[in-house]
């Protein structure tokens, strides 16, 4: 396989032909915050997060969906950058109703990482407030869409490893929702098959296991790799 | 079908219209329709049969003629005369001017317009050449007008690459809005690998006051079916499909019938044209998300998933439609194609400005004197367009400012009025050419409030996949909601600011990037209006309440959480 070589932040590195940007950057040990990548998934390029600088394009662009390639001379964290991460958390913290006070998944929620890392303090916009519901018809999981930041990290693992597309986004724009089949409750979804596996990898409390309550919802951030490495090597055949 | 037939259906149906004493064609694009076009057809033809004169006599439904706020419009085409269109009929006017015809006497000149009227003899129709004077749901007249002489060149004549050349010369650029130029869009197409291709004509125009899609889709079908065909032989598709917005229901039922008479005919369809090109088009029929006029969108929706961007490149030349190579291009800019192979690249790049060629069809709309559709050559000033075209602005007001390009684009103030409506020079003064749209704006409109119409529009077109634009819009079109509602600080026109910058730069797609536009726009040249409405609590031309109401949770509604079935509100 063919070797690509770029400059990311003034350091020469190399990367696989075909490898994301992002994937260059995290082998070679370097911070890049994301949200709606998740290792073992399609890409998105939705939260915006991961976006860097590359010489000669007029915008910045996302390193999980922009293809490595020879010569690229990329920055990761310039002084607009890092005001735009900024900006991005402090809108998503303002779009529903994040209050780490009370929410299961405080202090091991990606969001609250990703805000504390950036040093996100205080949100300067108008919160929207939006009165949105939980969904408790499961006997197992919980969603609550309050703390959703519509990564559709839910939809593609149901899709794309459990197979069953249970999840999907309905309406659009801010008024976008994860809905269960045709929007039922998530307990009488026909397609769900209660694996779990959207609970893992959910990077807020949105989708959490019931009978959790204030930070004690810790999401098991393996689970992934090892179900996508047991199906390769076919581990459960036995 | 081969070219001798093609000549001969074009003959005959030449010789059909010349045996007729005279032709009226009423229009029955959506304006006049909206206005009562059908009525007066009924009442001529009603007319017609009652007096026996259907054999002389030939009332026809034609597409658009133009000065669409003046409708419905009827053209009296007499033969060895020059044609007159009357403006305003009535079904009792339509009858009068029926029986003058019959009787000899001159028609009634109430509602003619003249001959020299500056809103029709000023342009240049190129794309809209056919609109207004054939029938859009009979293939003969549009063969009668030389209509796929085009194709049967190129398929007979010309190679692929002649055709990629020929649009290459013509300095053609996208027309939707991008201004790529045609011919190396064409040529990437054509030269990317892959056994199957796909040729897509984006008819989903969504910008407000823009309708000259709509119009070309409505009054000339077949024009782009031929250019989509000439497409397809270029870059060796055999499989073509238009997307049209699914409010455009008569474009769309008039496209399809096009498409069954053009594979009928053997215009379409297996060995087109007794060539060994075969080419089949499909209709797509969108479902209300001006997101989907995106290319990468647009196909998601054609391939029937959730009409949202994806990141590009890779782009549809490489890898489209089912992974498959993809021609993407307007309706408008598939319409010129056929004038363009028909007569020569080197023709279309004689008309228009230095970097933008070719004629360019615009709607205007808003506080002009006679709004409609025109088109006009490339470099023509927008002076020209509103005061010589367009009659200028009605009741004796002042010009304030056009916007260009609908909610992408931007405005262009009093100013600059002497700009020449080209790609380049749109671009130096903050604005897009976009789609053609122009939106002319007298005193009474305050700019902030036009910032927010357009932002609002944005917000909920937003799709909703990346965060910038999501929220981003929602939060751009709160803070200008405070600016004209007076409950601003010079705080919150700071933080919309920073916002226009993230979301034009962060976003996903075209329609966030662009969405900031029209506050950029209006914040570069009427600043001091939104520093008026928040340093002075004043608001120049009367529009907004200055109510002072504080956004508190109450007024703001949270309406956005409501509207999803078995949720409450």
């Amino acid at each position: 396989m063919s070797v690509v070589t770029l400059t990311i932040d003034d350091e020469l590195v190399s990367g696989r032909h075909g490898e994301t940007l992002l994937q260059v950057i995290r082998e070679h040990g370097m911070e890049l915050p994301t949200l709606c990548h998740m290792e073992g998934l399609s890409e998105r390029g939705g939260c915006r997060l991961c976006i860097v600088e590359v010489e000669g394009s007029l915008r910045p662009v996302p390193a999980c969906s922009t293809v490595a390639q020879e010569g690229m001379v990329v920055r990761t964290a310039t002084d607009r950058l890092i005001r735009y991460r900024r900006m991005i958390v402090e809108l998503l913290f303002a779009e529903r109703n994040h209050y780490c006070a009370v929410c299961v998944s405080a202090g091991n929620c990606e969001l609250q990482t990703v805000a504390a890392t950036l040093g996100v303090d205080h949100v300067r916009y108008e919160y929207l407030s939006p009165r949105l519901t939980m969904d408790l018809s499961h006997e197992r999981f919980g969603i609550d869409h309050n703390r959703c930041i519509l990564c559709t990290r839910c939809v593609r693992v149901c899709d794309e490893v459990e197979g069953v597309h249970t999840w999907d986004v309905s309406c659009r724009g801010v008024r976008s929702r994860v809905i269960a089949d045709l929007n039922h409750p998530w307990g009488r979804s026909e397609t769900c098959t209660s694996c779990g596996k959207c609970v893992q990898v959910c990077p807020t409390g949105a989708l959490f296991a019931k009978g959790a309550a204030v930070g004690e919802m810790v999401k098991d951030a393996g689970m992934l790799t090892r179900v996508i490495e047991g199906r390769d090597k076919k581990g459960w055949n036995e | 079908m081969n070219r001798a037939d093609l000549r001969h259906m074009a003959e005959a149906e030449r010789e059909r219209q010349e045996r007729l004493r005279c032709r009226i064609m009423v229009c029955a694009g959506t304006p006049c329709l909206t206005a009562g076009a059908l009525s007066i057809l009924d009442s001529l033809r009603e007319a017609l049969d009652e007096s026996r004169l259907a054999v002389e006599i030939e009332a026809v439904a034609c597409g658009c003629m133009g000065p669409c706020s003046r409708g419905p419009l009827v053209k009296v085409r007499q033969q060895g005369k020059k044609e007159i269109i009357f403006e305003r009929v009535t079904p009792d006017l339509a009858r009068q001017i029926l029986f003058s015809l019959v009787k000899g006497r001159r028609p009634p000149t109430v509602s003619a317009l003249p001959h020299d009227f500056p809103f029709l003899a000023r342009q240049m129709k190129v794309v809209l050449a056919n609109s207004g004077s054939i029938d859009p749901e009979r293939v003969e007249e549009y063969v009668a007008a030389g209509g796929y002489g085009a194709l049967a060149h190129a398929l007979h004549e010309m190679t692929p690459e002649d055709v990629c050349r020929e649009v290459s010369v013509s300095g053609l650029r996208g027309r939707g809005g991008g201004g790529y130029p045609t011919g190396v869009k064409w040529n990437l197409a054509r030269k990317a690998p892959g056994e199957r291709k796909y040729v897509v004509a984006n008819g989903d125009e969504g910008d407000p006051g823009a309708y000259m899609d709509r119009s070309v889709m409505e009054s000339d079908p077949h024009r782009i079916l031929e250019g989509m065909a000439l497409a397809g032989y270029a870059i060796g598709a055999e499989q073509g499909f238009i997307y049209v917005r699914g409010e455009y229901s008569l474009a769309g039922r008039r496209l399809e019938a096009a498409i069954r008479a053009a594979e009928r005919t053997g215009l379409l369809g297996s060995r087109v044209l007794g060539s060994n090109f075969n080419f089949r088009i499909d209709i797509r029929t969108g479902a209300g998300a001006f997101v989907c006029g995106e290319e990468t969108s647009l196909m998601a929706s054609i391939m029937g998933r959730r009409g949202q961007p994806r990141q590009r490149p890779p782009y549809p030349a490489q890898r489209g439609l089912w992974g498959c190579p993809t021609l993407i291009n307007n309706v408008e800019t598939l319409a010129t194609v056929p004038a363009i192979i028909g007569k020569g690249g080197k023709w279309y790049a004689g008309i228009g400005s230095a970097a933008s060629k070719g004629t360019k069809v615009y709607a205007l709309a808003g506080q002009v004197a006679i709004a409609g559709l025109i088109e006009v050559p490339m470099g023509t000033t927008l002076r020209e367009v509103v005061f010589a075209i367009g009659g200028g602005i009605p009741g004796g007001k002042r010009f304030k400012a056009a916007q260009s390009g609908g909610p992408s684009g931007g405005c262009i103030p009093a100013g600059e009025l002497d700009t020449p409506l080209d790609y380049e020079s749109m671009q130096r003064i903050g604005t897009i050419m976009g789609s053609g749209g122009l939106i002319i704006m007298d005193e009474t409109s305050c700019m902030p409030d036009v910032a927010s119409f357009f932002l609002d529009f944005c917000r909920d077109e937003s799709c909703g996949k990346c965060s910038p634009c999501r929220v981003g819009t929602v939060e751009m079109h709160r803070l200008l909601r405070r600016i004209t509602g007076g409950a601003a600080t010079m705080d919150d026109l700071a933080k919309l600011e920073e916002l226009c910058e993230l979301v034009g730069a962060a976003s996903l797609c075209g329609l966030g990037m662009t969405a900031p536009n029209p506050v950029l726009s209006t914040l570069r040249y009427f600043r001091d209006e939104y520093v008026e409405h928040i340093s002075r609590h004043r608001c120049a031309a009367g529009v907004c309440s200055m109510a002072e109401v504080p956004a508190g949770p109450e007024q703001e509604a949270l309406v956005h959480a409501t509207g999803v079935a078995g949720e409450e509100a």
